[in-house]
């Protein structure tokens, strides 16, 4: 019964739901650009004139039919790296991207491992 | 404490990260872009303020170094570095100064150019600022040197003050 | 006199902690099994001291005395009473003043709550905490003192940064430094714990409440953290991966993943050597991110005002920390061996520290790796949301999966059966999705994955509470509380992402803005003059195409005068299926407005998720509270 109730919610709820989206492209670009004159906002959430600025430079790049990566490799040769949020993958960027599964893995051989020695235990 | 092979990477590594951490508190966190030296600036072509000519990268090829100076009439910081642009338009032979007029009125901007002098080969209107996106400026005042090939030299963000004004002489002889 | 009073209060403080660690040391030789009733007296001292001190710096706001420096440089005479108390702890240094009042709560509070354990292992433990207490007591006196007072006094303080002035942000830094600063308490157990060679599954009955306040209080802060970003920043977003969320997060999953430790240390007293470094690990991460937060080292819209001092006494003193617990670990530890099936719970909570120190790693070094390369390269980057979101939502997948199955299986061994169960709740999970999926929204694989299992934690949860209220038994009520509310956060998210509709457009008063589904009418705009802003506020009606449905909203833009600031004010309509969110900017010298007009479905669901996952901690402590 109980189960039943939830399941009639969640369609309730879903069904008020409509998927709209108009520039939801460009506003993914926005978010990944980085505010030069802000401490710590993106290009999406700033206020600043230099923000306006870059949105309107992103509207017409869209408009002339570039790419978000064009659009990105763009901006970068002007203000370097650190206008992208998301870490190009570089020479120099590489261990950052590579260490988080290097942890990973590292972890699941450990738990490979403790689990492996437990059965060679037992089978003893 | 039996030392081993193990023990020694951590410590290693402990001893690194901290290491970087005290280097890290000598940096300065914030950003700018004067480092961005080496590239070209891409080709662009604007109207000028003055009357209906096109400014374009092409006029820019024919001078020994040219000063791009990002300036607006409502720039309070403008107006400071204004004397440094006269004496640099006085002095040196080998720079042409090309200003862009930075989200301004253009009638606006010829009465600041009458009142405090007029140090610019050129000035180009920018008005909605894309412009300024083009020479990867972000604030204003901002100005960037190039040379023939306009390949950027030099960087300056903020007003131009004596001693940037002295490096700009060096660079240019 | 009040500066004089609480500088002479926070010296006892620091004699204090001198005479507990040599008393401590001297007792420790002694054989009998009792602690010396002057041990007891002295830490009742300490916190009462410790708490007058802070009642101290409290009057000092409260009563805008402006001869104490930090009242000056953070109180106003016109600030509302409950935000003059807030701006006690909304700084450095009155921060630096909590700091020490929990430390010394907890090492009080740890000492005369845990009578039935060893006495040597409860005497290190007040002694490695008073050396944390000493440590940020010498780091308050000689860089970061809220008694400091100036001549001549100032007749009105500066401080009314309007920004910090909102209900959740002041809440936030005391609910958030109870998680931070509490696993302080267990940072210094353990090392007792090595160094009184004590035993594992004692050890985990002494820490087990502590670990359960500090993980709900953590929680909580950053729920309310995020609750402040959300109403008050005016972005729409709840987590923007900045560098200060994250010194906030890091602990959060050691903690997370202690607790879940701590279990299969008590049942089954092993992975001891695991749960040390785990005590270790937390409260070092607690520095860390205080570290980066108050050095300056990063650049970030939350930080402190900057002091390079701060950051080099914080580093030296979280040197000092690391080398010292590790070399006491090294030097004592015993080795372990293990022993776990693959059918058991065990293993399972193993699976959940390994996530845990996965998604803890990718936090920290994304959080470093710019520092990193900065000083070793001099390359600048920035490390934003796209990476943290690229590299962590994947695997949430395959964790909310083990999250189900994992309580369904009995400590050591289980039986298949159990199992069956639990394929048939699956079964449902796929079954509803492909429901949505057929009537409702096209969603990408991806996200569907992201949904079944984020459904079957949900389902699965909601049996396991039928069947544990059924057989009256109690003890796991807490795990499936918190479990359905990481489920059902991760839904809620999930669902709210997809159809978030996000609109930045110019807007002149009188214009309209037609949308797929929305128009929006920019009525007007107003000035009104308050008590200590000008704000300019825009009127835009808002209609809902499907629905016909008419809204009204008023974002503003205040202009402060004491300090200068501006700020952007959102307007928000929570309602039960959706936020409705606009926010407005002013173009400079024109007549435009930057108008952003945000939809954001089953937000407050959101928010509900979140506090579900901290009530579970909350019940487990107040079960824990009652058996005892």
């Amino acid at each position: 019964m109980k189960i039943q109730k939830i399941i009639i919610i969640y369609f309730f709820l879903l069904s008020t739901l409509y998927s709209d989206e108009v520039n939801l492209e460009v506003m993914e670009i926005y978010k990944n650009l980085r505010c030069l004159v802000c401490q710590g906002q993106s290009i999406a959430d700033s206020n600043s004139d230099f923000a306006l600025t870059i949105k309107l430079v992103v509207q017409d790049q869209i408009k002339e039919g570039r790419t978000k990566k064009e659009i990105y490799d763009f901006l970068i040769s002007k203000y370097g790296e650190w206008i992208v949020y998301q870490p190009t993958l570089t020479k120099d960027n590489f261990f950052l991207w590579f260490l988080p599964y290097l942890v990973l893995v590292l972890g699941g051989l450990i738990i490979f491992f403790i689990t492996r020695k437990s059965k060679h235990n037992k089978a003893n | 404490m039996k030392i081993n092979f193990f023990k020694i990477i951590i410590f290693s590594f402990i001893t690194f990260f901290l290491l970087v951490f005290w280097l890290g508190l000598k940096k300065d966190n914030s950003y700018n872009t004067t480092n961005l030296i080496g590239n070209k600036i891409s080709s662009f072509q604007l109207a000028s303020i003055h009357n209906s000519d096109l400014i374009s990268d092409e006029l820019l090829k024919q001078n020994e170094f040219t000063l791009i100076n990002i300036f607006a009439s409502w720039c309070a910081p403008c107006r400071l570095e204004h004397k440094y642009l006269i004496k640099l338009a006085n002095q040196n032979r080998n720079v042409k100064i090309l200003g862009i007029n930075f989200k301004d009125k253009k009638n606006n901007a010829l009465n600041f150019l009458n009142k405090l002098g007029n140090p610019y080969n050129f000035v180009a209107e920018d008005l909605d600022g894309k412009a300024s996106i083009l020479f990867g400026t972000y604030g204003v005042p901002e100005s960037i040197l190039v040379d023939k090939e306009l390949t950027i030299i030099k960087k300056i963000i903020g007003p131009i003050g004596q001693r940037q004004f002295e490096e700009i002489l060096k660079l240019t002889q | 006199m009040l500066s004089n009073l609480g500088s002479i209060l926070v010296f006892l403080i620091l004699g204090l902690s001198l005479l507990i660690i040599y008393n401590a040391f001297l007792d420790i030789k002694n054989n009998n099994q009792t602690i010396k009733k002057n041990i007891y007296n002295l830490s009742l001292f300490q916190i009462t001291f410790t708490i007058m001190s802070f009642f101290t710096l409290l009057a000092g706001f409260i009563f805008s005395d402006f001869s104490i420096i930090n009242v000056y440089e953070n109180s106003h005479t016109t600030k509302p009473l409950f935000y003059k108390v807030a701006g006690s702890w909304g700084n450095h240094e009155g921060s630096l003043l909590l700091w020490i009042n929990i430390l010394v709560l907890f090492s009080y509070l740890f000492l005369i709550f845990n009578h039935k354990h060893n006495k040597k292992f409860r005497l290190y433990t007040l002694i490695f905490q008073n050396f944390l207490i000493l440590g940020f007591v010498i780091f308050l006196i000689l860089n970061s003192n809220p008694f400091s007072s100036i001549f001549p006094v100032p007749l009105e303080g500066m401080g009314l940064n309007p920004i910090l002035q909102d209900p959740a942000l002041a809440i936030h830094p005391p609910l958030l430094y109870i998680g931070f600063v509490g696993c302080s308490i267990y940072f210094s157990a353990a090392i007792a714990s090595i160094l009184s060679e004590y035993n594992g599954k004692q050890f985990a009955l002494a820490i087990k409440s502590w670990v359960y306040i500090s993980w709900t209080f953590q929680t909580l802060g950053i729920i309310v953290g995020s609750i402040w970003a959300y109403y008050e920043l005016g972005w729409g977003g709840f987590w923007f991966w900045d560098p200060v969320e994250n010194a906030s997060l890091l602990p959060w999953f050691a903690i997370t993943a202690l607790m879940h430790s701590v279990m299969v240390l008590e049942k089954r007293n092993t992975l001891y050597e695991w749960v040390i470094i785990l005590c270790l690990l937390t409260f070092i991460l607690s520095v860390t991110g205080t570290f980066l937060v108050r050095s300056g080292i990063l650049n970030s819209v939350h930080t402190f005002a900057n002091d390079p001092s701060r950051g080099l006494y914080i580093l030296l003193f979280l040197s000092l920390m690391i080398f010292t617990s590790v070399i006491i670990f090294f030097k004592e530890r015993k080795k372990e061996s293990y022993d776990f099936n693959l059918n058991s719970k065990e293993t399972f909570i193993l699976t959940n520290n390994w996530f845990m120190i996965f998604f803890l790693a990718t936090v920290l070094i994304g959080t470093l790796y710019p520092i990193f390369l900065d000083v070793l390269t001099n390359a600048k980057i920035s490390v934003g949301p796209p990476f943290y979101n690229i590299v962590i939502i994947p695997l949430v997948i395959p964790l909310l999966f083990l999250m189900t199955l994992g309580p369904q299986f009995g400590w050591i061994n289980s039986k298949k059966e159990r199992l069956y169960k639990t394929l048939y709740v699956l079964v449902g999970a796929i079954t509803i999705n492909l429901f949505i999926f057929y009537f409702f929204e096209n969603y990408g694989f991806y996200v569907n994955l992201i949904l079944i299992t984020a459904t079957f934690l949900v389902l699965h949860s909601v049996l396991d509470a039928k069947k544990s209220f059924k057989s009256k038994k109690k003890f796991e009520f807490s795990r499936i509380i918190s479990h359905l509310g990481f489920g059902l956060l991760v839904f809620f998210i999930g669902v709210n992402h997809q159809h978030s509709v996000e609109i930045d457009f110019n807007l002149k008063t009188g214009q309209k803005k037609k949308l797929d589904n929305y128009e929006i009418y920019f009525e007007n705009v107003s000035i009104e003059q308050n008590k200590n802003y000008k704000s300019v506020i825009g009127r835009f009606e808002i209609i809902e195409l499907k629905n016909k449905n008419i809204q009204y909203l008023s974002p503003e833009i205040r202009i402060y005068t004491n300090p200068e600031t501006l700020t952007y004010e959102a307007a928000i309509k929570t309602r039960i299926n959706s936020d409705l969110y606009l926010t407005m900017s002013n173009v400079s010298r024109s007549d435009f407005y930057n108008i952003k007009f945000q939809n954001k479905p089953l937000m407050i669901w959101v928010w509900i998720s979140a506090f579900i996952i901290a009530l579970g901690g909350l019940i487990q402590f107040i079960q824990k509270k009652n058996e005892n």
